[in-house]
């Protein structure tokens, strides 16, 4: 029996670098699994757009800031017995940390659940854990920490080159690296004591090249332990995790390897003393059994969401229950039913997960990987064989028709042969996100399978697989195309569009050629046990064989098109609208099945759908679904995932699937800039003047005429370019021949830009009723992108007459488009009038955040609409739904630090990685929620640095007198300072010129004597890469750094409202709150 | 391109491949197993001997093969069936492909092969016969299941004789002081004659005809009885040593075959299991502690639980999580006990080398020490 009965579960807060949506999965699946054990579930996370945070999955609800202070009075007013913090991500652990630090826990009684203190501590503490597993004779890399080049110096006599040199307490690894030689080790630790603001280095010995390993291990209090499974990272040591291609189970390891360090992993989580998961890395020699422990996470992780999704072994479920007092053996297997907990899955696939980087989004980041993760999510692809789980790995990544085929321009032209490799070696002596398809390149040009090994530390095995797919390319190019030879390229997971682009033809005649021979793929499950035992999981894979498991399903059901990889841009709101809309199948009576390929999600749970197929979001696999399960009896579903979703819609049709849910008519109006012109024409609704072109002579005009500043934008966002707002000729020239060149094919896109008020609703629409579940107010004016921008629900100073207008355009455009189901539409409001800026056809990044703060379940209402079910007859009527008694501020968040080089000045292109919600009674009190839980407040008092812009600088005086007033000591840059002395206001000046003396910006910020920046940026060139060197400084020390004079203006407003004075209660009482104690409608000023 | 090959089995169902290794047909039961690692050990594990062995793990010969994870003198099964082969292979301990290693030991491969599809139809049909043969056609196919047909059960085999020692030997003197160990080899895993010398006692390997005199003029602290192909009904003479050990109490360790050996020895009955346990993931629960372990195994026949006597002295010491049969028995009172898994492992977990222990603590005490 359980041992608790009231467990305080902690979620991960925003989907940061690092943390993303592995831990929304982890922790539904706990409080799932703490409701069958009969314990109450209280659950914490400041993210609204996770399904964790939905009613139905824990018992209570807070969606408040993940802070001790907060989490302190949740646990004073619901007296849990038990704290389960490993289930969110780090930021849990170290909360458990805090609150047990600040005595909380003691003083009300609470249990620490699953992993002790003195652990989370050890392995977070280099010294204690090394300390920890030389007591039980685990090996450790040899290190040491310096603070002097001489101490450095003498570790020569104990430690060999090569060595890896860490600064101590810097963000993003910046100063550090390995060193070979004596002379590369001085100059290295050199800038390393520069960099680090403690002047202390860590010196470790370098295992670059060795494999590395991970094993994910379970223990319960009974001592019971198991390993779920072993993963070998094809990047070798040296790569973060996080950022390597990792294959499951291990590929080149022999059974005495494989037992050595799965030995070395339980005798670790037996030490531990773990109650729970626990993830074990190591480094393996590829010469010999020598290994080293690398690092001990002593809770659920990225790599066990993968290592669930790759096994059917639920994890966080199974450790939930462990915290509570179960045994393994006392746990059913979900998958098999007839089985326990206590065993281990045995694998007769191979799982390739390969991460999504944003470099897309950023090109101007550095794009080299080490040690310091920068993907924002990844895919995982399940096959029979390695060479096709990794191709269909790549096809998920959805990099714009980007198969590993891809090959840059420039080494096609110059490169054609082994001995003028000469980029494409250089992206394959360090790691990058191209690396992969450099190695193809190479092997193409016929480099040897060695050299590229020696060169990448790439085991040999992984290379001589990709050998085989290139000679297969080979083949394809040359021999004519028989059914064994498509047999063999499917078998190697070669897409139609690959085999047609190789045998010179279209990939529909290679469907057609495939239906003609016979050749489909089948569906195999995923049943933790290798078919020794007979399992219900509704759990698939695609593979070319011969026995198909997956019979169609029978009676009424529908296909839900996921949103696969998290990316800046489409991340969790969508896997949230994904299983919702599965749910709300359910409800409705009709089978749900999902297709995604993104491993680290709940719409990826095999128990969210009726069945599920873990498939790339591309045209083939998903008609290949669809035609498994019947075309015409499985409709499918576009709304829900995002871009990828939708843009899956035209193909889809055209290959005869039926679509249920707005037209593709009704898309394309909506996307084709054109036609919705027309459209709003015709409607007379106004939209920003502008028009598409597709050369710079064209550009130019249309500028010249509409008047700058211009936005411009490709008409098709390929990833790379995107938009940017443009103030005259010579910057939109520039634009427009690099973006003509990104997509030859497409025009760009050419608006005037609108500096107002921006705003937006999503609405459902059946095609006749449409119902607007709440509008959102930027705070940032228009022209930070809308997934950027601070939204508040309900607006605060709207005119009733702008938002008279904003409802009936919405009306109409949802009764003009017939949309059947959701649509997103953004306005901004510029000189009293209303203009539309976009419209989406489908479910928008705001779609959680909405449902959470208005109660309507906007996600199962578009649902029902696309099932056929009439708005009216679910009980809504057209038109906007009552506010509910509250303000809730939904605020973006960055992983700026972990992405060197990239600007953070906010702008049209979307940055964020996530986002919080702050919820409360007035706008003053959900703004101090909303910053404190994206860890971006000011604190009360202190100094603050201002360099703003020239165009900015009346506007900013309010804010000024606002800061002062506060009693905040100003530093500012020349021009700014000058401007608040004429204010009389004291004023410290401080260069920005970085080589005319000390102090100047960056050691203000670099040495802590500011506590937060104000800096805009006009958009022009110079200036911009003048306040670039400011902002990173600001990131990378964390401090906070304003460059939208609103964003500043709200952060100060929540300073004068109070910064500790919010409630902290349960999210459904702000809801039903009664209506007397309406909110108050301060405006942000 | 290799040649086209079929697997056909005894209720007509046909698995086509390709053949690696050795040319040559096969007639054996095929059974599957579901470790993950380790090919080169199940391949030359004598338990094995009239077996063709579906290994569930997609992709094999990876990490190639070296002299030092050989379980016995050569390969036994009699033909192996994958579904990727790899002959490029990659680790630092590779001294050859597995594609040499089955050919020249006459071992024939199929590769190719739908392998899920053929462990579904074992598991729900129980293992069956049947017949690996090359370059056939369609026609031909109702011949084979014919043939698959007549192939003798395995229990009419000496498989036992077939695939250990004639002769004993001395496998290591051990350290002064320390007891000697007589291993029976009933067709020995050699990582069991490893785990033993790693623990620094003599070790003698004997034949499975050694009587329990022969043994005990050995003067051993304790016997190991090892494991072995085959049904234990079919090697009676071993069950009859067993049970004179038993009368004489000396510290005894049966592992697989020789735990069902010890079964019989106390008067129990053994019978066969559907479609066996082979892998490295079975969950066995000590009944004494409670802890559950996660074993290896590799074992058609089980001991039946309500046949063990209760005025043997015997009971039922371990089971197997899944489906409740016996993994050990243990003597109330005497240093006697058996495991139906592995505790060397190789392939599998190295979870349970804590049996070695606790039999060798009990042969150091047993007064027999080596001279």
């Amino acid at each position: 029996m359980p041992d608790v009965s009231k467990v305080l579960v902690l979620g991960s807060g925003p989907i940061i670098i690092g943390q993303a949506a592995e831990f929304d999965y982890a922790g539904t699946q706990a409080c799932k699994a703490l409701r069958e054990e009969g314990v109450t579930s209280i659950l914490v996370n400041s993210n609204p757009a996770t399904i964790m945070t939905d009613e139905g999955i824990a018992d209570v609800v807070y969606v408040e800031p993940l802070a001790v202070e907060v989490l302190a009075r949740i646990i004073e007013r619901e007296r849990p017995d038990g704290l389960l913090p490993t289930l969110g991500g780090q930021t849990g652990l170290n909360l458990a940390v805090e609150l047990a630090e600040a005595g909380v826990l003691e003083r009300f009684g609470v249990r620490l659940l699953g992993t002790p203190l003195e652990t989370i501590k050890r392995a977070e503490d280099r010294e204690l854990f090394k300390e920890m597993l030389a007591g039980i004779g685990e090996p450790v890399p040899p290190s040491a920490t310096v603070y002097s080049l001489e101490e450095a110096r003498a570790l020569l006599d104990r430690l060999s080159l090569p060595l890896i040199i860490r600064p101590g307490y810097t963000l993003g690894g910046t100063g550090g690296g390995i060193a070979h030689t004596e002379e590369e080790y001085e100059r290295v630790v050199t800038s390393g004591l520069q960099a680090s603001p403690i002047h202390q280095v860590l010196v470790e010995q370098c295992v670059l090249g060795w494999k590395e390993i991970e094993y994910e291990v379970m223990r319960d209090a009974a001592d019971t332990c198991i390993t779920v499974c072993n993963m070998e990272n094809l990047d070798p040591k040296g790569v973060h995790t996080g950022d390597s291609v990792v294959v499951a189970p291990s590929q080149t390891l022999s059974d005495k390897e494989y037992q050595m360090l799965r030995t070395a992993s339980i005798k670790i989580i037996r030490t531990l003393g773990i109650e729970g998961g626990c993830n074990v890395q190591f480094a393996l020699d590829p010469h010999s059994f020598t290994y080293y422990v690398i690092e001990v996470n002593p809770r659920v992780s990225r790599s066990s969401a993968l290592a669930s999704k790759a096994t059917g072994y639920p994890i966080a479920r199974v450790a939930a229950k462990i915290a509570v007092g179960r045994r393994l053996e006392e746990i059913p297997n979900a998958v098999t039913k007839t089985s326990t907990a206590a065993f281990e899955p045995a694998l007769d696939y191979c799982v390739v997960k390969i991460p999504r980087w944003p470099f897309d989004k950023f090109p101007s980041g550095d794009r080299g990987i080490g040690t310091q993760m920068k993907a924002t999510g990844e895919v995982m692809a399940i096959d029979r064989s390695f060479e096709a789980a990794f191709q269909k790995a790549v096809r998920s990544l959805e990099l714009g028709g980007k198969s590993i085929h891809w090959e840059d321009r420039s080494w096609t032209v110059a490169e054609p042969s082994p001995g003028s490799l000469r980029s494409v070696w250089e992206l394959i002596d360090q790691p990058n996100d191209l690396r992969l398809w450099a190695v193809f390149a190479a092997l193409r040009r016929g480099a040897s399978v060695e050299e590229i090994h020696q060169r990448s530390r790439i085991d040999r095995w992984f290379i001589r697989r990709f050998r085989c797919l290139v000679d297969l390319e080979h083949r394809l190019l040359g021999e004519p195309l028989t059914p064994t030879l498509l047999w063999e390229a499917k078998r190697l997971g070669f897409s139609d569009e690959q085999i047609g682009t190789l045998s010179d033809r279209l990939p529909e005649q290679v469907r057609q050629l495939r239906q003609q021979w016979g050749l489909r793929p089948v569906y195999k499950m995923v049943d933790t046990c290798a078919a020794e035992f007979e399992a219900a999981t509704p759990y698939f894979y695609s593979t070319y064989e011969t026995e198909n498991e997956a019979e169609a399903l029978p009676g009424p059901k529908a296909v839900v098109i996921g949103s696969g990889p998290i990316r800046i841009g489409q991340g969790i709101e969508f896997d949230y609208c994904s299983v919702h809309s599965a749910w709300a199948l359910q409800r409705a009576g009709v089978r749900a099945i999902m297709v995604n390929s993104n491993p680290e999600t709940v719409s990826t749970d095999f128990d969210t759908s009726d069945r599920l197929y873990f498939e790339p979001l591309d045209e083939e696999s998903v008609r290949d679904v669809l035609e498994n399960e019947g075309i015409e009896q499985a409709p499918a579903i576009v709304q829900f995932g995002g871009q990828t979703a939708i843009n899956l819609a035209e193909p889809l049709t055209r290959g005869g699937a039926r679509l249920i849910g707005s037209s593709v008519e009704a898309i394309d109006l909506a996307e084709d800039r054109r036609r919705f012109e027309d459209f709003l024409n015709r409607l007379g609704i106004p939209q920003p003047p502008g028009a598409a072109v597709s050369t710079v002579a064209d550009a130019l005009t249309v500028a010249a005429s509409i008047g700058y500043p211009v936005l411009v934008r490709p008409s098709y966002v390929l990833g790379g370019r995107a938009m940017e707002i443009v103030h005259n000729r010579d910057e939109l020239a520039r634009y427009a021949k690099v973006a003509a060149e990104v997509s030859e094919k497409h025009p760009i896109l050419i608006d005037q830009y609108l500096e107002g008020k921006e705003l937006e609703v999503d609405a459902i629409c059946d095609g006749e009723t449409v119902v607007i579940p709440g509008i959102m107010e930027h705070i940032e004016r228009a022209g930070v992108h809308s997934g950027d921008s601070m939204a508040v629900y309900p607006g605060v100073d709207l005119r009733a007459r702008d938002v008279d207008r904003i409802v009936d355009y919405t009306i109409q455009i949802g009764r003009g488009l017939q949309v059947r189901g959701l649509m997103n539409v953004q306005y901004v409001i510029y000189q009293g009038a209303v203009y539309v800026l976009e419209v989406n056809p489908r479910a928008s990044r705001t779609v959680p955040f909405l449902a959470k703060v208005t109660g309507i379940p906007i996600v199962q209402l578009a649902t029902r609409v696309m099932l056929g079910e009439s708005l009216a007859s679910q009980g809504y009527a057209t038109g906007l739904c009552p506010n509910q008694p509250l303000i809730a501020v939904k605020g973006p968040v960055f992983s700026m630090g972990k992405l060197i080089g990239v600007d953070t000045y906010l702008g049209p292109e979307m940055k964020s990685t996530g986002e919080v919600m702050g919820i409360d009674t007035t706008l003053g009190a959900a703004l101090a929620k909303g910053l404190l839980a994206a860890r971006t407040s000011l604190p009360v008092g202190g100094s603050i640095l201002l360099s703003i812009a020239d165009r900015d600088k009346p506007e900013a005086r309010g804010l000024i007198e606002r800061l002062a007033a506060l009693g905040y000591r100003l530093y500012a840059t020349e021009g700014t300072a000058t401007m608040i002395a004429e204010m009389g206001l004291p004023v410290q000046m401080i260069t920005k010129k970085l080589n005319e003396g000390h102090p100047n910006v960056l050691d203000v910020i670099r040495e802590r004597l500011v506590d937060g920046v104000v800096n805009t940026v006009t958009g022009r060139r110079t200036p911009l890469k003048d306040g670039f060197a400011i902002r990173r400084a600001a990131t990378e020390r964390g401090i906070p750094c304003f460059t939208s004079l609103d964003t500043a203006r709200a952060a100060i407003q929540s300073l004068e409202h109070g910064l500790g004075d919010y409630h902290v209660r349960p999210l459904l009482e702000y809801l039903r709150e009664p209506r007397s104690s309406a909110p108050t409608t301060e405006a942000v000023r | 391109m290799s040649e086209r090959a079929v697997l056909v089995l005894e209720d007509g169902s046909a698995f086509w491949g390709w053949r690696f290794g050795a040319t040559v047909d096969a007639a054996a039961e095929v059974v599957f197993n579901t470790s993950m690692t380790g090919y080169q050990e199940i391949c030359t594990d004598a338990s094995y001997r009239g077996q063709m062995v579906v290994l569930t793990h997609p992709l094999i010969g990876n990490y190639g093969v070296t002299t030092g994870d050989d379980e016995s003198r050569q390969p036994w099964v009699s033909a192996l069936i994958v579904r990727e082969y790899y002959r490029d292979h990659s680790n630092w301990r590779a001294e050859g492909d597995l594609d040499a290693f089955l050919m020249s030991a006459g071992v024939p491969g199929i590769f190719g092969v739908d392998t899920r599809s053929l462990t579904r139809r074992l598991r729900s049909k129980g293992t069956m016969r049947g017949i690996l043969a090359g370059e056939v056609d369609e026609a031909a196919l109702d011949g084979l299941v014919v043939r698959a047909r007549a192939i003798p059960p395995i229990g009419e085999h000496d498989v036992v004789g077939e695939t250990a020692v004639e002769r004993s030997y001395e496998a290591s003197a051990g350290d002064p002081g320390m007891p000697r160990i007589v291993v029976v080899d009933c067709g020995i895993k050699q990582n069991i004659v490893r785990s033993l010398q790693r623990r620094r006692v003599g070790v003698v390997v004997v034949p499975p005809r050694a009587t329990a005199g022969e043994i005990l003029a050995l003067r051993p602290g304790g016997v190991v009885v090892s494991n072995g192909p085959g049904d234990p009904a079919a090697v009676p003479h071993v069950a009859r040593s067993v049970r004179g050990l038993v009368e004489v109490g000396i510290p005894l360790l049966g592992i697989c075959l020789g735990h069902q050996l010890l079964g019989l020895a106390i008067g129990a009955t053994t019978s066969r299991l559907k479609f066996g346990h082979h892998g490295g993931n079975h969950p066995v629960k000590d009944l004494s502690t409670g802890e559950v372990h996660i074993t290896s195994q590799n074992h058609e026949y089980q001991v039946d639980a309500p046949a063990v006597p209760a005025a043997s002295g015997f009971a039922v010491s371990q089971v197997n999580i899944n489906d409740r049969s016996v993994e050990g028995l243990a003597h109330a009172s005497k240093p006697i006990f058996s495991v139906q898994y592995h505790p060397e492992g190789s392939p599998g977990p190295q979870d349970n080398p804590y049996l070695f222990d606790r039999f060798l603590r009990a042969a150091s005490q047993s007064g027999a020490l080596q001279t």
